[in-house]
């Protein structure tokens, strides 16, 4: 068994590599995906590799991306395609929740969309506006798209693959704070987990806190500070955004009675609004306190010189941790 | 004498009345009275029992429209997109097709349809409102009715860069090279979509044709609130060639297309092909086009009528008799008994339905959302009971 410690960035290059490997139907496309390798370089050294066929540098053109890679997937390809980051998704946003997510339902299941987009997002890099959205609820509300987040290097190298041989159109997002940042042991011989399955990433028993993508380091820093205070957190990075894999959810909720979902989208109407609901619903006499959500503002994407006062942190979390144990 | 700024020519000269009846670039093998005609660049290069077969398949087409327009009259269909008036530049565009050619229509194109082999009882289920697409778009290489404007035009452009990738594109071998044909209206044409595919098919040399059915009105909206130049002249701009073609004239339109889609199949990249058209009817059947046009317009169009001049030509040089005539009607009439009959019993959905295909893998959360509202349903039937 050979391992090899790989960034996220790496573990998503690897991943994109071994489908291109695997299928030769499966094509990259995007803005300076080609010679660059992406201003983020998770294609690097495809093209060389692949060709410029099967990894296409674009137009800058979100809409036309997207809707081209409809006719690709329609002629029997299976399209990833980058959009460079979040805030540039919105062109695409007619071509994603009319055409590639409603092609199968509305052909009766004749034509498939074998189609994964992925988007870079989050916040936590500095940027200038427009590169720091998290836009997953967009989508998460749309039937006929899937949308998952990774939110490790590991993870990057299996959901990647996952997604690319899904036949339903995948959201694919990737916190890109973190691409470049933590290593972790890949072994490639490894048999991953379903796609569309949540994890249980740290065992607790006072505390329930739900993430995905960036904030899972974030809930997990702040479990680790809290059990330093003699609180027990139970983190689950919930990897699938729709459909939800409540089952593991639920089940740490009947233990603890008490969730903190944590995510940097904003708090209204965002994805923790929905596991709430769900979580109230499935079990309710099981809640010892409110479901609390620890999320971006309800304000537009700050300046990023006080983003860390928008995004959730370890000390916002833990407030919230105090909060639900002192109800 | 039009004003002519030192910065090019005004609008008034570029709609005024020299360009009404398409300008002189217009590309026209058959007058509005039934006269052939040359043109230096495209030959009309089959006989006269194809155009016979022309003649029927207008006939029928037009049959289509105004049965279905009937069907809504009557409460059967809940809107029909009317095609009256486009008959030449939907055949001319069909007809232009090989079998492996695939064609990504907008609402409109029953003609295309037709001239595809779908069943036209089929094109009726999405105005019924029993489905959104009765077709399976693979058997005739045609696909679903688009209703968000323009969007099917970046399809096309990707399924051609699909059939590039496939090695199907110049290679000279007339039943394996295949080109695209995306269909649009003027309306259309303002879309940032439609403009991302032209800069898309440019950019890769994509082998699609860019077939704009200019009816001159997007609902209520002149063609002048769209553009301040004749459309096919922006496929410069992009790149590639534009024709303007008179689309109420069969033998020019399918000239002009075939030409269009054989520089694509030899994968000499995209052709912006300008049927220069009139909607005779109204956009839909729940628009009023007294509100905002002259009857004037209209008159001056109805003596283009695509079919009547076509009627001229095969009655005049004495290649249609009554017979001939007569016949074709007799099969209009059976189309239409075909599509009263059958939209009459198109079956409604069940509620359940609306479940199916939602994704090729039904994640649980749907199932159990399914399952509840079955089991929901089921309550009823058992009250009833």
């Amino acid at each position: 068994m050979s391992t090899q410690k790989i960034t996220l960035a790496k573990g998503l290059n690897m991943g994109l590599r071994k489908a291109m490997e695997d299928d030769p139907k499966v094509l990259v496309m995007g803005e300076d995906v080609g010679k660059l390798g992406g201003v983020f370089r998770i294609t690097d050294g495809l093209q060389k590799d692949f060709g410029e066929d099967r990894v296409i540098d674009s137009p800058l053109a979100e809409s036309g991306i997207v809707g081209t890679a409809v006719g690709m997937a329609l002629r029997g390809y299976r399209p990833v395609v980058e959009i460079q980051f979040d805030g540039f998704v919105y062109p695409a946003y007619d071509q994603i929740v009319c055409q590639v997510a409603k092609m199968h339902y509305r052909s009766k299941g004749r034509s498939k969309m074998p189609m994964v987009i992925r988007i870079p997002f989050g916040g936590g890099i500095g940027a200038v506006e427009h590169h720091s959205e998290s836009p997953e609820a967009q989508f998460a509300h749309t039937p006929g798209l899937k949308v998952v987040a990774c939110s490790n290097p590991v993870d990057g190298y299996w959901m990647i693959q996952q997604a690319i041989a899904s036949d339903d159109p995948v959201i694919f997002l990737e916190p890109k704070r973190q691409y470049h940042a933590d290593k972790a042991e890949l072994d490639e011989s490894a048999t991953p987990e379903p796609l569309f399955r949540s994890r249980t990433v740290r065992q607790g028993t006072d505390v329930t806190v739900l993430a995905y993508g960036p904030t899972v380091k974030t809930a997990l820093q702040a479990a680790e500070a809290a059990s330093g205070e003699g609180k027990s957190l139970e983190v689950i990075d919930l990897r699938t955004l729709s459909p939800l894999d409540m089952g593991p959810v639920l089940d740490s909720v009947r233990r603890t009675g008490r969730v903190v979902v944590t995510h940097e989208a904003h708090v209204n109407l965002g994805m923790g609004s929905e596991l709430a609901s769900r979580i109230q619903e499935e079990c309710f006499y099981s809640l010892e306190a409110p479901v609390l959500r620890v999320g971006g503002f309800d304000t537009p994407y700050p300046a990023s010189r006080i983003e860390e006062d928008f995004l959730p942190d370890l000390d916002r979390v833990l407030d919230a941790v105090d909060r639900t144990l002192a109800y | 004498m039009t004003h002519q700024s030192e910065f090019g020519p005004d609008l008034a000269e570029v709609f005024g009345p020299s360009q009404q009846d398409g300008g002189p670039e217009l590309v026209q093998l058959l007058t509005p009275e039934g006269e052939r005609r040359e043109h230096p660049e495209f030959a009309f290069d089959l006989d006269d029992e194809a155009i016979k077969g022309f003649y029927r398949d207008m006939v029928l087409t037009r049959r289509i429209d105004t049965e279905a327009t009937a069907l809504q009259r009557h409460g059967e269909l809940g809107i029909w997109a009317q095609l009256l008036g486009q008959e030449a530049a939907q055949i001319g565009a069909g007809r232009a097709l090989r079998p492996q050619d695939y064609v990504f229509p907008t609402y409109r194109e029953h003609g295309v349809a037709y001239c595809r082999g779908v069943d036209p009882l089929n094109l009726l289920g999405l105005f019924r409102g029993v489905d959104h697409g009765a077709w399976n778009p693979n058997d005739n290489n045609f696909g679903l009715y688009t209703i968000v404007i323009g969007a099917q035009t970046l399809h096309a452009t990707g399924y051609a860069m699909g059939i590039q990738r496939d090695g199907a594109v110049g290679t000279g071998d007339p039943d394996r090279d295949a080109a695209v044909i995306a269909h649009f209206g003027d309306g259309a044409s303002s879309q940032g979509d439609v403009n991302e595919a032209f800069i898309f098919a440019a950019s890769y040399n994509a082998p699609v044709v860019f077939f704009c059915q200019n009816n001159q009105w997007a609902i209520s909206e002149p063609i002048e609130r769209q553009t301040r130049i004749p459309l096919y002249q922006r496929a410069l701009g992009f790149g590639f060639p534009g024709v303007r073609v008179d689309g109420n004239d069969v033998l020019a339109t399918y000239a002009v297309t075939k030409a269009a889609l054989q520089r694509a199949r030899d994968g000499q990249g995209p052709t912006f092909v300008e049927a220069y058209t009139y909607r005779m009817g109204a956009h839909t059947t729940t628009d009023d086009p007294t509100r905002y046009r002259l009857s004037d317009d209209v008159e001056h169009w109805k003596l283009k009528d695509p079919i009547a001049r076509v009627k001229a030509y095969l009655t005049r040089n004495g290649l249609a008799d009554d017979a001939f005539f007569g016949a074709v009607e007799d099969e209009a009439n059976e189309l239409g008994h075909h599509l009263r009959e059958g939209c009459k019993a198109l079956p409604d959905p069940k509620p359940m339905d609306m479940f199916a295909h939602v994704y090729a893998e039904e994640p649980e959360e749907l199932r159990i959302q399914r399952e509840g509202f079955a089991a929901y349903l089921e309550t009823f039937e058992e009250s009833h009971a």
